[in-house]
């Protein structure tokens, strides 16, 4: 366990290194140049002057091959630079990002995970039944919509008909940005601030909700045959017990896995759901900084986020022994 | 075991109908799934409408009609116009030969990377199998979207760049499922028979173990194409996708998000027609799933 460990740590140092690197050399192919853009955006002409400070004090003069050494210099010290367009350091805008991200992912996930495995098991269980046969529909349809479009139809059902029909104002939900940002133990919203959590948190959570329910439903169908759940019965004990002692932790390990992966990507890149609902985080500050040309946004913030997904991947992996001891004692067994 | 299933069949009089072709045995299955089989109607109308598009409706998708902007649905103009005056119906039956293009472009981009990184990853093995795997690793490690905006900011806006950007962004599934499956196929017998007659290496790759291991690529494809159809929405709608007057669907709602109050009629078209298409793709994928391999059901 513990070398399979150290092996898998080793692995992310080479994977984040090429992953940001490819970054790095995607953006020097660039038509648009970075002192251009910095000093006046691309439709002016700058004036030549400027650009040659700019140049200088970015050090893009530099050979390509020292610059990218020096990026990994830097990097490697944690000082991941500052925005070419308004000169900020990226360390403080991924401070404040990552903070409104991980928010939004908690809710997300959370709703994953409550409304995914409870729907799931209950769809397992009657299986056939009516209800069973809504949810299989219900999250082919929801793997379908793009997030954005289902954005737009929470923006339009709960902000834009409310308004419309004038409907009592505690019912109205908010759709653009975090409004007062007051939050109670670090992600419960407090005031006013649930309004705008809610609607970015259901849209950022319907796809991969449908996903585990799907899974959990598929999982729990297959364990619901085994031999251990007729022993189970046969011992006596009452129905919940075997559903979820017996059942329901053996059904789990495909979902953990996907909602650990899913968790990783929340937080970084849910770039179409912050833009839809303008929410301050890192997935719309990626997502503008890439279309602006904002490299050192681009590759500071894209490398917390990797970093996130690797770890957050491991722990997944390493998780697997706690759920199925089989995978804790047997040597090698899982790569 | 598909594999095992396929060599099983070919040897003629073991099976239990061999009558059938195992083609043929696959499509009695799928047929018999309603649902795939309304995923592949409304698939089969979309591609006919596509092709037929000026026979359907008789306004050009790009024309701009100056007496109508954001006119509602109406008889004259179904699905209503769009900001600038052109006919939005015209516009998602258009849309649909740029979405369906850029689908099944991309994913055979993918699918022609993804098989062959991967037949090469596990035939050979050794260093060339660890290179694949450690570079699909990095394309896994940064998160889709983000790469996909990426390599499409600097690959450009047009139809073509969007589809080298799918392409280069969808392969890494496609290439874990053609390796694992040479990984099992190359020890079976008739592998070995092949090379005990001396086949070459190329030919006992392609023409031997490859049409094998296609059918996990072929259901893993049809989902693909629904996947490229999402992320080119998802690309048009963070504006590094195909570029106006292309009527791109995604483009389409990005273009309508001011209108979500007054003229929703522009976002919820082209977006039902995005949710619909892909819906048919993910219908007709979990269908192909279950005809081609009946133990899994």
């Amino acid at each position: 366990m513990f070398s399979f460990f150290v092996r898998r740590l080793l692995l992310i140092i080479p994977t984040v290194f090429f992953a940001l690197s490819f970054l790095f050399a995607l953006f020097f192919v660039l038509p648009g140049d970075p002192a251009t853009l910095i000093a006046g955006g691309a439709d002016r002409v700058p004036d030549p002057g400027v650009v040659e400070r700019v140049n200088e004090r970015y050090g893009l003069n530099d050979p390509i091959l020292e610059q990218f050494a020096n990026y990994w210099k830097r990097t490697l010290q944690w000082d991941l630079g500052e925005s070419f367009q308004n000169r900020r350091s990226v360390n403080e805008i991924l401070g404040e990002k990552a903070v409104n991200s991980l928010r939004l992912g908690i809710w997300a996930i959370l709703i994953e995970i409550v409304v995914g495995i409870s729907i799931g098991v209950l769809s397992a269980i009657r299986r056939y039944s009516i209800a069973d046969k809504l949810t299989t529909i219900v999250t082919a349809v929801a793997s379908a919509v793009p997030v954005f479009v289902l954005g737009f139809i929470l923006q339009y059902a709960f902000a834009v008909y409310p308004n419309k029909h004038d409907w009592p104002e505690w019912m109205h939900l908010r759709t653009q940005g975090m409004g007062p940002d007051t939050w109670a133990f670090f992600f419960i919203p407090t005031g006013e601030t649930w309004r705008h959590l809610v609607l970015p948190a259901v849209a950022l959570a319907s796809v991969s909700t449908a996903l585990a329910t799907r899974m959990t439903r598929g999982s729990m169908l297959e364990v619901l045959r085994a031999d251990f759940m007729r022993t189970a019965r046969a011992k006596g004990l009452n129905e919940r017990q075997v559903i979820v002692g017996h059942g329901l932790r053996n059904a789990m390990l495909p979902v953990i896995t996907l909602i650990g992966v899913d968790f990783g990507t929340v937080i970084g890149a849910a770039v179409l759901t912050e833009t839809t609902f303008s929410w301050p985080g890192l997935g719309s500050e990626i997502a503008s900084s890439v279309i602006s040309r904002d490299l050192p946004v681009t590759l500071g913030l894209t490398l917390v986020v990797v970093l996130a997904y690797t770890v957050i991947n491991l722990l997944v992996d390493l998780s697997y022994g706690w759920f199925d001891p089989r995978i804790r004692f047997s040597k090698g067994g899982k790569q | 075991m598909t594999a095992l299933d396929v060599v099983a069949a070919d040897a003629g009089p073991a099976s239990a109908a061999p009558a059938r072709s195992l083609r043929g045995e696959a499509w009695r299955r799928f047929r018999r799934n309603r649902m795939a089989m309304v995923g592949l109607g409304f698939l089969v109308l979309l591609v006919l409408a596509a092709i037929f598009a000026p026979l359907i409706t008789k306004y050009s998708p790009i024309e701009r009609d100056n007496s109508a902007f954001r006119a509602p649905p109406s008889g004259e103009h179904w699905f209503g116009t769009d900001r600038v005056g052109r006919d939005m119906f015209s516009r998602i039956i258009y849309g649909a030969r740029v979405s369906l293009r850029i689908g099944a472009v991309s994913t055979s981009v993918a699918i022609v990377i993804g098989v062959l990184l991967g037949s090469l990853a596990g035939y050979f093995g050794g260093i060339i199998d660890v290179i694949v795997m450690r570079l699909t690793d990095v394309f896994l490690a940064i998160p889709y979207i983000v790469l996909a905006v990426a390599i499409a900011s600097v690959a450009g806006r047009s139809e073509n760049s969007v589809i080298l950007v799918l392409g280069l962004t969808l392969w890494m599934g496609l290439t874990r499922i053609v390796r694992a499956s040479f990984l099992s196929l190359k020890q079976l017998e008739y592998v070995e028979a092949a090379h005990a007659l001396g086949y070459s290496r190329r030919r006992i790759m392609f023409r031997h173990i490859l049409p094998n291991a296609l059918q996990p690529v072929i259901v893993y494809g049809t989902v693909l194409v629904g996947g490229a159809i999402l992320s080119e929405a998802a690309l048009s709608f963070l504006a590094v996708g195909p570029q106006d007057p292309t009527p791109a669907w995604g483009l389409m709602v990005s273009q309508g998000k001011g209108d979500l109050a007054n003229s929703s009629h522009l976002l919820f078209f082209p977006g039902g027609a995005i949710c619909l298409t892909v819906l048919a793709l993910v219908l007709v994928g979990d269908g192909l799933r279950d005809a081609l391999d009946p133990k899994l059901s």
